[in-house]
């Protein structure tokens, strides 16, 4: 059976010069970073360079950036640490409704600490209006953070007119971009953000390599408290191997971002335009013109996502669904319902996401096995039995 | 995740189908925490002479669809209404654990569906149906809202998970940790708990 992975939102399959720029740390060069001798000065300076690429990435400068182990880590690390960091000042904090659950609840933890946070609405499209970010500000607001784009709907946010809307009132302001850095150019002074969130995993690096840029002079405490690691803002042993990987995974996508981009794009645009024309009630979700490269969403109307993912499975396609069911907590998107669809409708999420390795094959393997499934579990379905009725009389 | 028992039944649900000329309907659950499932009999003096369904959800209400469907089939009305979720999810070879409430439905459907057939033979009105719509359950939670573990159905006041008990907001419906000022979904004030 052919295998079609159109998951990149879940995992990245880790390059091969990634894997082998990791191979030595996983081996001979075992040394700890904070070591004197050779062998951890072999450690420390793999580490200084990845650093250097990872900022190179992302136009910071090198003692910016900051290793986490894993993108919820960084949003941990920049939420926390940024609004304890400035409570002198305020308590309040403003993001966007579609946030990671790494940052809302993160802000649900500082709730409970006293601080106070608004919720700012999206659009049809899940984009934030910067208009609204300005009007939830008030004067004991300290912190703004809105995502770089959206991993369910794939909409790129305008991260840089939404600073440009908090900056002037003194208030900090973070970006998620773990779903973005990597696919899309981004720059820290161009987007004028204070910190930024970024995990390797999302473009071909290991799983536990992540980062946090903040800004030169931005005070954050730390969520790790230890030893000198990471200028004392982050303590534990360096994870070298996977620090490499980011680093080198960087490098990578800085070096292809835009041959990457020119490849997906068409075979992205074929999933949005060919899926909906294929079969009858499906929409597009998200943002058709600030869309992530290798992002299509949709929600296929009296189907369940679950349901559609395992008949994927059994054909071999890898896909993804913001559907209640395929969550473990049984809730429906909080996303999709964000941007104002009823959960019937949000039960019927489903994400193809596209690695670099995908071709036009793949989309047509799936264009050809999909629309039986969705038939299949149609007419299985009470809802849709309904719907024909209606449509009937 | 799933049991093969399970992957065999959504693959190849039995019973799929509307009975036009049913004897009972019955219809339960909503869209809200993902399955709705409808179960149409066929009534032959005592027994259930066929039994069809239709389900809106994941591999494992379509799966506890199929199984109700065939263990009800060409049974006594008696035996049909012995079936229980438990039983279902037993012969399924075990569910996952955050599936038991949601999913695991059928038996209640079944049930309904005699319910419904039963009325109609006294000459009673049958039952005003559960409303089935979204609204129904906006607001109410299915999961913690702390740790996002899936609440079981009975009380929902208890998270096994974080061992938090809650309190509902009179407002929006939302859980929040007892002895809290306010409610951590819309931020009315709570009352104290006495």
């Amino acid at each position: 059976m052919r295998r079609v992975y159109l998951d990149r939102i879940a995992a990245t399959p880790l390059l091969p010069e990634v894997r082998e720029a990791m191979a030595p740390y996983l081996g001979e060069a075992f040394g700890n970073p904070q070591s004197l001798h050779s062998a951890g000065r072999r450690a420390l300076e793999a580490v200084e360079a990845a650093r250097e690429d990872v900022a190179a990435l992302v136009g910071a400068k090198a003692p910016e950036i900051y290793f986490t182990a894993s993108g919820t880590e960084a949003n941990n690390f920049a939420i926390k640490g940024l609004a304890l960091g400035q409570q002198a000042r305020g308590r309040h904090i403003v993001v966007s409704a579609i946030e990671h659950s790494s940052v809302l609840n993160s802000v649900k933890a500082l709730e409970r600490q006293g601080f106070t946070a608004t919720l700012v609405p999206v659009d049809g499209a899940g984009r934030v209006d910067p208009a609204d970010v300005a009007k939830a500000l008030t004067p004991e607001t300290t912190l703004v953070s809105v995502m770089a784009a959206n991993s369910e709907v794939g909409t790129i946010e305008p991260i840089a007119a939404i600073a440009a809307a908090a900056k002037p009132r003194g208030v900090l302001v973070h970006t998620d971009a773990v779903a973005a850095a990597g696919s899309v150019p981004l720059d820290v002074q161009a987007l004028g953000v204070d910190a930024l969130s970024l995990a390797g995993d999302q473009f071909y690096g290991p799983k536990g390599g992540a980062a946090l840029f903040v800004r030169k002079g931005v005070r954050i405490l730390p969520l790790v408290d230890g030893g000198i690691q990471e200028g004392g803002r982050r303590g534990g042993t360096e994870n070298v191997p996977a620090i490499v990987g980011l680093g080198r995974a960087a490098r990578l996508a800085a070096r292809d971002m835009e041959a990457r981009r020119a490849a997906l794009v068409p075979l992205r645009d074929r999933l949005l335009e060919e899926l909906p024309r294929r079969i009858e009630h499906v929409l597009v979700t998200g943002s058709r013109t600030d869309r992530l490269p290798h992002h299509a969403s949709f929600c296929i109307e009296f189907v369940e996502g679950e349901a559609m993912l395992l008949s994927l499975d059994m054909q071999g396609v890898a896909a993804s669904s913001g559907s209640a069911c395929t969550s473990k907590a049984l809730k429906a998107s909080h996303v999709l319902l964000a941007m104002g669809l009823d959960h019937a409708t949000a039960q019927g999420s489903l994400v193809f996401s596209l690695v670099d390795a995908a071709g036009s094959e793949d989309v047509d393997a799936l264009l050809e096995v999909f629309p039986p499934i969705v038939d299949r579990l149609r007419r299985m379905s009470p809802l849709y039995t309904e719907h024909l009725k209606k449509r009937g009389s | 995740m799933y049991s093969d028992k399970v992957m065999d039944h959504f693959a190849n649900p039995r019973n799929v189908g509307v009975l036009t000329d049913a004897d009972g309907v019955g219809q339960v659950g909503n869209p809200v925490c993902g399955d709705m499932m409808t179960f149409y009999i066929k009534v032959d003096g005592d027994r259930l002479a066929d039994v069809k369904f239709q389900t809106f959800g994941c591999g494992a209400a379509i799966a506890v669809s199929s199984m109700v469907s065939e263990m009800a089939k060409g049974k006594t009305l008696a035996e049909a209404r012995a079936i229980t979720n438990e039983s279902v999810a037993e012969e399924l070879g075990g569910l996952p654990k955050n599936k038991m409430h949601c999913s695991n439905l059928g038996a209640d459907a079944l049930h309904e569906a005699i319910k419904n057939f039963e009325d109609k033979r006294a000459g009673r009105a049958p039952a005003a149906k559960p409303d089935a719509s979204p609204h129904d359950h906006e607001g109410e939670a299915c999961a913690c809202p702390y740790c996002d573990t899936a609440l079981e159905d009975k009380g929902k006041t208890f998270c096994k998970a974080c061992h938090v008990e809650f309190e509902e907001c009179p407002a929006c419906g939302g859980l929040t940790k007892k002895g809290d000022a306010r409610c951590i979904a819309c931020g009315a004030p709570l009352g104290k708990a006495s």
